[in-house]
């Protein structure tokens, strides 16, 4: 193999960690505030709460898209054999998803509001869930053949690991969700939210603690490579770093800060994810393939770049801009309901 | 029953479903480009008024699309593995751009288009709804691109394995059935969404309910049907030639021909047939003389051959053939009656008949066209049926059988998703169906405030966020 062989997929990985990240974090408050509308206390709260997304859940939910259709594009072996293996946590966010999306407008519309108020935020739960199921069946391996085609069967991905995963994952997102709304809203809301925030900082604590003991404990693969030089020096300090921010994340709450809960909650989110990178890499299904068996051909690899990796400045302008235009906090009266 | 059929099925209904949504998404969008550039242009508030009145019934219907592409991105993996690792570095490539460049750049300007208004200059707010348009219009370039290549792959060549390696990109996505296939495409969701307006308009018009509103829109629909119309049924001729010579079996079942025509002769075109898959041939059948020259090369005889479906081995031609060749009957007829139908309001309007005090008087024009406005879609679902029944055995033809595309699933995951999509999909059509008869029923809001031209830059950030007055008219 030349360097092609081995650079072109690393910057696939790298583009497409990069969109799984801007998804996670992005749709992660838009579902975190979905699923803290389910204890809303009245339909003016939950009005508001659902004005707050109504601008930017499309594109939010766009880069889902997006991520899945590079992956089909620079990997497709692992697209067809990690759907394949996760048929059911894939179509449980599906469903999810859908819900979610239709009672933006169908709430609006509707007299009765209760059905898709239920729609909205059991469906941001359900599709949270698929997601953390199916990141912790990926994490935890998938039993394929030797040309890397799924040999397991239907309940594979249920396992106590990804379980915690789904857990830990929903706290997550209301914890990026709730301080997102501190942003957005004022007065008894926000206070609500702070409230909320430091409730699911803890929980996500406990999340993130359990599965950082029961990873290297459980898991051969990830136990080789955390104890390994030089990782081994990346992972003692990606822990530290993480109490550090969550120490950061809870001073700022309980300051009454409006942005900084926000900012700390994302480098949580990007700390995490490093770690979880590291620990894949080179591998797209772990341990079975790594991203050079499952690449496209260079050609492709290429192609996509100049076609998708270009274009993530342009995106990421223009979404930045939509931000700029509704920046602000939205509040009780001016919502027409 | 089998994974590969429920796999087809699941496949069939959430297409039919996701495409009903797209066609007012990309054609409704042109529609809202030239009433928000009039309104630049004339600065007449009925046009800002038209902007707002027919983008509610956009959104409604952008979400459920939206909503119901979903499933369509991730089916590829879930249901039709094998096909998406064969064919993934093109095809994958190909939907990631639909991602990047057109859903993204659509839901990226969607919201300033819609909530805007008040928040950013006139100038900027239509510059969205272009981008808007534009983007939903990509998406169908991208999409066509990608099943025209399932029609005729070309652009590299398929290893040992059964793995197709791109040669030539462009070649790929310039394959023989492309530009004429997003043509038709394109022109099918537009000529749709004008008859959905038209429809709607003529609705309004008929009850004499603000005609001086609704005249408008009904004559700027009619103005574009005369291009639309006529150039779609030409452009659906060039889809029949190319599927004549790339896919013989396909034209083969769109007109139920069981027995190969010689070239040189003047054959009969049938009109209405009964198919019988069974026996291979025509239980009964009305044709018209010497018709199928005419049609197919605009003379008499027929200058090549036409073979029918008993000259290939039945594994390797489509079934079905009642299905193929009603639904291609049902397209042409509703493309001819939706240009016969324009033509007659052309001559009306010619005659002065078409005046906002005196067009309710047309009834029956008017009738026609609300009973127009569904058909656009079914024309569009038969298309695709045309298209995609027609195409079997072969997913990718001639080169991936349906059977080896499709992911070896236990039958019961694949009938507890499909049960679960029908479910969920009745439930989003009957209210889709009751929310924008509603939005019909109420009809515009002319007491919109009117955004003023004058530097209404950025408010400062702490003016609150405003939701659009939607919710205010929509709860009466
Ligand atoms: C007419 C062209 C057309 C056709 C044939 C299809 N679509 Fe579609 N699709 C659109 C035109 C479109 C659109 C107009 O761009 C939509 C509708 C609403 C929207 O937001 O974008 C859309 C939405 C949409 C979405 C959601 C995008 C988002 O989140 O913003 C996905 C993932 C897909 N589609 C994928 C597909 C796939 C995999 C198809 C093939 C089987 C398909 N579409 C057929
Ligand atoms: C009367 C003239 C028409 C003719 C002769 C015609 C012909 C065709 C043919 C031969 C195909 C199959 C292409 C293939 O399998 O590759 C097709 C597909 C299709 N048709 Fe038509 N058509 C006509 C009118 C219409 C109208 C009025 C609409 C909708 C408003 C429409 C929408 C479609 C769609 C959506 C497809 C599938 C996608 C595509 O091929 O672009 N057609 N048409
Ligand atoms: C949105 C408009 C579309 C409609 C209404 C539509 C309709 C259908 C139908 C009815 C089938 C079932 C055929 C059968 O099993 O006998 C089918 C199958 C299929 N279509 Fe299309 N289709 C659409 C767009 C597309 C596009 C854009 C692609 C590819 C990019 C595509 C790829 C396929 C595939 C892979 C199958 C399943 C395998 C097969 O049965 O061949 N379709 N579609």
């Amino acid at each position: 193999m030349d360097t092609l062989d081995y650079f072109l997929p690393q910057v696939w990985f790298a583009i497409l960690a990069l969109f799984l990240f801007l998804y996670v974090m992005l749709d992660g408050f838009d579902l975190g505030v979905g699923i803290l509308s389910l204890t809303s206390s009245s339909e003016e709260r939950r009005g508001i709460l659902m004005t707050s997304l109504g601008n930017v859940w499309d594109a939010n939910e766009t880069w889902l898209v997006i991520m899945g259709g590079s992956l089909f594009g620079a990997f497709p072996l692992a697209y067809g054999t990690i759907l394949n293996a996760l048929y059911m946590p894939i179509w449980l966010m599906i469903f999810g998803l859908i819900f979610r999306a239709v009672a933006f407008e169908f709430r609006e519309h509707a007299q009765r509001k209760f059905l898709w108020n239920v729609a909205f935020g059991a469906g941001s739960f359900a599709a949270a869930l698929g997601q953390g199921f199916a990141l912790g069946a990926v994490l935890s391996g998938i039993q394929v053949d030797a040309e890397g085609h799924f040999i397991g069967s239907t309940w594979d991905w249920l396992s106590w690991q990804s379980v915690l995963m789904a857990l830990t994952l929903i706290q997550g997102y209301v914890l990026i969700g709730s301080t997102y709304l501190i942003m957005k809203t004022e007065g008894a809301l926000q206070e609500t939210h702070y409230r909320t925030a430091k409730l699911a900082a803890i929980t996500t604590l406990i999340g993130a603690v359990l599965i950082t003991i029961t990873t290297p404990v459980f898991i051969d693969y990830a136990r080789d490579r955390l104890f390994q030089p030089p990782q081994i020096y990346i992972f003692a300090v990606i822990p530290l770093l993480g109490v550090w921010f969550i120490w950061q994340l809870i001073q700022s709450l309980n300051a009454k800060a409006e942005r900084a809960p926000f900012v700390w909650t994302i480098l949580i989110f990007v700390l995490t994810f490093l770690g979880l990178a590291l620990i894949v890499f080179p591998y797209i299904i772990p341990t079975e393939i790594t991203i050079y068996d499952a690449a496209a051909a260079p050609s492709s690899l290429v192609f996509m770049i100049v076609f998708i990796g270009f274009l993530i400045p342009i995106m990421l302008a223009y979404n930045i801009y939509q931000y700029v235009v509704f920046r602000g906090k939205v509040t009780g009266e001016n919502y027409g309901g | 029953m089998d994974t590969v059929a429920l796999s087809r099925m699941q496949f069939a209904l959430t297409a039919i479903f996701h495409m009903l949504w797209p066609v007012l998404t990309t054609g409704m969008a042109i529609y809202l480009v030239i009433v928000e550039g009039l309104w630049l242009k004339t600065k007449n508030p009925i046009y800002y008024h038209h902007a707002r009145f027919w983008a509610k019934l956009y959104v409604l219907n952008f979400g459920i699309g939206v909503a119901s592409g979903l499933p369509m991105e991730f089916q590829f993996g879930t249901n039709w593995a094998p096909l998406s690792e064969a064919t993934g570095d093109f095809l994958g490539s190909i939907l990631g751009f639909e991602g990047a460049m057109a859903f993204m750049l659509e839901a990226g300007f969607l919201g300033i288009m819609l909530f805007g208004w008040n928040r950013v200059p006139p100038v900027i707010h239509y510059f969205a709804t272009i981008m808007v348009a534009f983007g939903a219009n990509l998406s169908t370039f991208w999409i066509l691109a990608a099943n025209s290549w399932l029609q005729t792959p070309a652009g590299g060549t398929f290893t040992e394995g059964g793995k197709f390696i791109v040669r030539d990109y462009f070649e790929a996505i310039f394959n023989p059935f492309m530009v004429n296939s997003v043509a038709h495409m394109f022109m099918a969701t537009l000529e749709t969404s004008l008859f959905v307006i038209g429809g709607i308009s003529a609705w309004y018009l008929i009850q004499n309910r603000q005609p001086e509103f609704f005249s408008r829109s009904f004559k700027i629909v009619l103005a574009t049907t005369i291009a639309v119309a006529p150039l779609q049924i030409y452009i659906g001729h060039l889809s029949g030639e190319q599927v004549r010579h790339m896919q013989p079996t396909k034209l083969a079942a769109m007109e139920a021909q069981w027995e190969s025509i010689p070239a040189g002769t003047a054959a009969d075109w049938s009109l209405v047939a009964l198919p019988n898959d069974k026996a291979e041939r025509n239980d009964w059948e009305l044709k018209i003389p010497k018709a199928l020259g005419y049609i197919l090369e605009f003379k008499p005889t027929l200058s090549e051959a036409v073979p029918g479906l008993r000259d290939f081995p039945p594994e390797n031609r489509p079934h079905m053939v009642g299905l193929i060749y009603y639904a291609f009957r049902t397209m042409v007829g509703i493309g001819f009656f939706l240009a016969g139908l324009m033509g007659v309001t052309v001559l009306q309007w010619l005659r002065g008949k078409l005046k906002a005090d005196a067009i309710a008087q047309q009834r029956i024009l008017l009738a026609g066209w609300i009973f127009a406005a569904p058909l656009g879609y079914l024309a569009i679902e038969s298309g695709w049926v045309v298209r995609c029944v027609g195409r079997q055995p072969w997913t990718v033809y001639g080169q991936i059988r349906t059977v080896d595309a499709a992911t070896n699933l236990p039958p019961g995951n694949v009938l507890t998703s499909l049960s679960i999509f029908a479910l969920i999909y009745i439930v989003l059509f009957v209210t889709a169906l009751y929310f924008g008869s509603r939005i019909i029923r109420h009809g515009p809001n002319l007491d919109l405030p009117i955004p003023s031209f004058d530097a209404p830059s950025l408010p400062p950030a702490s003016v609150t966020h405003q939701p659009d007055q939607r919710p205010v008219e929509a709860q009466q």
